[in-house]
């Protein structure tokens, strides 16, 4: 039996860029950058979401606007079957006791000036998570849960290295006992070794608390290892998603397949002659016309440069943004 | 114990005349006032006429170090390289001045860093960089170096060169002033580059296109390229043989090919384990547990040991020597044949 955690239905977050201030005299309106642009996703009870892409395709932006760090532009944010599009962050209060984040760089996300017994307690009253006098029994819980001892609680975060403090991030988010996660980058500013270490704590604490996760990153070997689904975004759309196997094993859409081709694997095979995709990523400035993939695209016809691109269902779970693909020969379902 | 071949002064074995760089027992040591940081201890490494070799390390191991001090970019105090030899093309670059130093950098070794924005001049324009090097050292006017900067950019891959030898570096995307930073490198015929995590800070398609560059222009040119690396991919579809350094010291060094099929250090294998990979399913990873050590604190004997699965107590005491108990195959490691992938 599924049961849907959270639902995005067609959000766009525009922003205003900041305007010279002659401009702003004159009223001149602001340039706009649509950094989501009509996005659409679910996530159900238990399940990983891993949403992968380049910098600047709006992954973040979409991750902040699902924990209503921003106001969308556009769209619907259901989560748990409460719409929390327009919630004031005094309503959201009580719903970020549920649903909770870890951000990239474990180096700024901590209070420097806190020690992690601070940090963590003071979640524990905020939420009013339990009575005072348990507050100590939580907190020596929470760090043996993320791997930390418990003499941990009284140092400041520039006594820990970046995955000790992402250890301490999690067991911030953790403290509320949320049932939703969004993990931004958790592991992108790690070395491999320790990188490791927290991918397999999070695996555990994902079974041991039955969490829901979307885990934005963008390392695909990442993504592929935690996600039980993929979305892959381009230039504020998702391009395609799937299941990790159809995502990594039968990606169809030409985006998908030139990252995966584009990812130095630790085979020694010289296979570095000829660059998968050619070009820069464009500015969200200046979106291209039609597909906004078509200025880098091998297979690109005169259609894609023109006419936006369908979005078609090539299974239950496996959905494409593209004039030309499934091949024309394609032998598995269409809906 | 110690088998043949071992040697404290550098891999013999090598024939010395396909040699660009030959690095013998550098140590560079940082005087901190906290203590004495040895950020590369008693390094040998070599690079042949043509070939690329690959380094890769964390955060720390000294692999830029070592980059560093080959063009002695060490900043002094605090950092000194205090022993051996770096034979480039026939000369022992320490044993140079300063001013024939300067006329090595640059020229006949040139680097690419990290970071392209804060290795370019924000106040130059393009052309005018790229082309500092030969207008110095070859003496070409303003036209000759307008043309040699649009072909030299052109080379590179940067579209209408005409107009981009005019702007500044921040019109550039990240992609782009690497590759003028490729270029400036190309610019002087360089027989050496040292590319130091030259793509890190780069999304992926563009990181392709990069290595794709740099490969393609190492044939063209025939230079020698030393690629420092984090990434274990990059490595093993790049360079020719690999290093791999931890905490100040080389552990393995062997063909690539080797390294990856059979590497000998548990540290190595310890990477390999760690990275999720795209091939299958991995259901769990095995990380490496504990910390990189304090460099303030190594033990006496092997940094590594106190991470290490198949450790003895004597690894933590027994000094350790790179030595080659392979045939071109070289390990720092004591018990070798503990190391089963």
């Amino acid at each position: 039996m599924t049961e849907t955690v959270l639902e995005v239905h067609n959000l766009s977050k525009v922003f205003d860029l900041p305007r010279p201030f002659l401009e702003a005299v004159r009223m001149r309106p602001a340039q706009k950058l649509a950094a989501v642009d009509g996005v659409s996703l679910k996530i159900e009870r238990r399940e990983t979401l891993g949403l992968v892409g380049e910098s600047g395709c709006g992954k973040t932006t979409l991750g902040r606007c699902i924990i209503r760090l921003y106001r969308p532009t556009e769209g619907r944010i259901v989560f748990e079957g409460e719409d929390i599009t327009h919630k004031s962050p005094v309503e959201m209060q009580p719903i970020r006791r549920r649903m909770q984040v870890v951000f990239q760089d474990p180096y700024s996300s901590l209070n420097p000036r806190m020690t992690v017994r601070q940090t963590i307690i003071e979640v524990l009253r905020f939420h009013k998570i339990c009575s005072p006098e348990e507050r100590e029994a939580h907190l020596k819980n929470l760090l043996d849960m993320v791997g930390l001892s418990y003499e941990a609680a009284n140092k400041f975060p520039r006594s820990f290295s970046g995955g000790q403090r992402q250890r301490i991030g999690l067991a911030r988010s953790l403290a509320v006992r949320p049932t939703f996660l969004v993990a931004d980058e958790p592991v992108s500013a790690l070395d491999v070794s320790i990188q490791a270490q927290i991918l397999n704590l999070l695996a555990d604490l994902r079974a041991e608390l039955g969490l829901t996760m979307l885990f934005i990153a963008h390392e695909l070997s990442v993504v592929k290892h935690v996600s039980t689904r993929v979305a892959v975004m381009y230039l504020g759309e998702i391009v395609e998603t799937g299941t990790t196997e159809e995502v990594f094993e039968e990606s169809q859409h030409p985006y998908t397949q030139g990252l995966l081709s584009a990812l130095p694997r630790p085979v020694p095979v010289r296979r570095h002659r000829q660059a998968a995709l050619e070009g820069d990523i464009p500015s969200p400035l200046n979106m291209p016309s039609g597909c906004r993939f078509h200025p880098r695209c091998p297979i690109a016809q005169d259609i894609c440069r023109t006419q936006t691109p369908p979005r078609r269902q090539l299974s239950q779970t496996h959905q494409l943004l593209c004039h030309l693909r499934p091949i024309p020969d394609w032998s598995g379902p269409t809906v | 114990m110690h088998k043949a071949g071992e040697s404290g002064a550098g891999p013999a074995g090598w024939a010395s005349s396909s040699m660009l760089l030959e690095v013998i027992g550098l140590t560079t040591e940082f005087r901190m006032p906290g203590g004495t940081i040895v950020a590369n201890r008693n390094v040998s490494l070599s690079v042949e006429r043509g070939k690329t070799l690959g380094i890769v390390g964390e955060s720390g191991s000294g692999k830029s170090v070592f980059c560093r001090s080959i063009l002695q970019l060490i900043t002094s105090p605090p950092g000194y390289i205090v022993g051996g030899e770096v034979w480039f093309d026939g000369q022992d670059l320490l044993k140079l001045s300063e001013a024939e130093m300067q006329r090595i950098r640059g020229t006949e070794i040139a680097m690419v860093f990290q970071d392209p924005m804060t290795s370019l001049n924000p106040v130059w324009r393009i052309g005018d960089q790229v082309t500092e090097g030969p207008r110095v050292h070859e003496g070409l006017n303003g036209k000759q170096a307008r043309e040699r900067a649009v072909q030299l950019l052109r080379q590179v891959g940067i579209p209408s060169p005409e107009q981009r030898i005019q702007e500044y570096p921040h019109r550039l995307s990240g992609g782009m002033r690497q590759r003028v930073m490729i270029a400036m490198a190309i610019a002087a015929r360089t027989k050496l580059l040292l590319a130091d995590e030259p793509t890190t800070a780069l999304d992926v398609t563009i990181q392709d296109q990069i290595l794709a560059l740099m490969l393609q222009l190492q044939e063209q040119v025939g230079m020698s390229i030393i690629l420092v690396s984090h990434d274990m991919g990059i490595v093993a579809e790049t360079s020719d043989r690999v290093a791999v350094m931890y905490a100040g010291e080389v552990m393995e060094q062997a063909p690539t090919e080797d390294v990856f099929r059979r590497p000998l250090h548990p540290y190595t294998l310890g990477l390999l384990h760690s990275i999720p990979r795209m091939e299958g399913k991995t259901e769990r990873l095995i990380p490496i547990e504990g910390q990189p050590p304090n460099p303030l604190r190594l033990p006496k004997g092997c940094p590594f040991a106190e991470r290490c699965p198949v450790a003895t107590p004597d690894c933590a005491e027994t000094p350790i020597r790179l030595r080659e108990v392979e045939p071109d195959h070289y390990t720092a490691c004591l018990y070798p044949e503990r190391v089963s992938a």
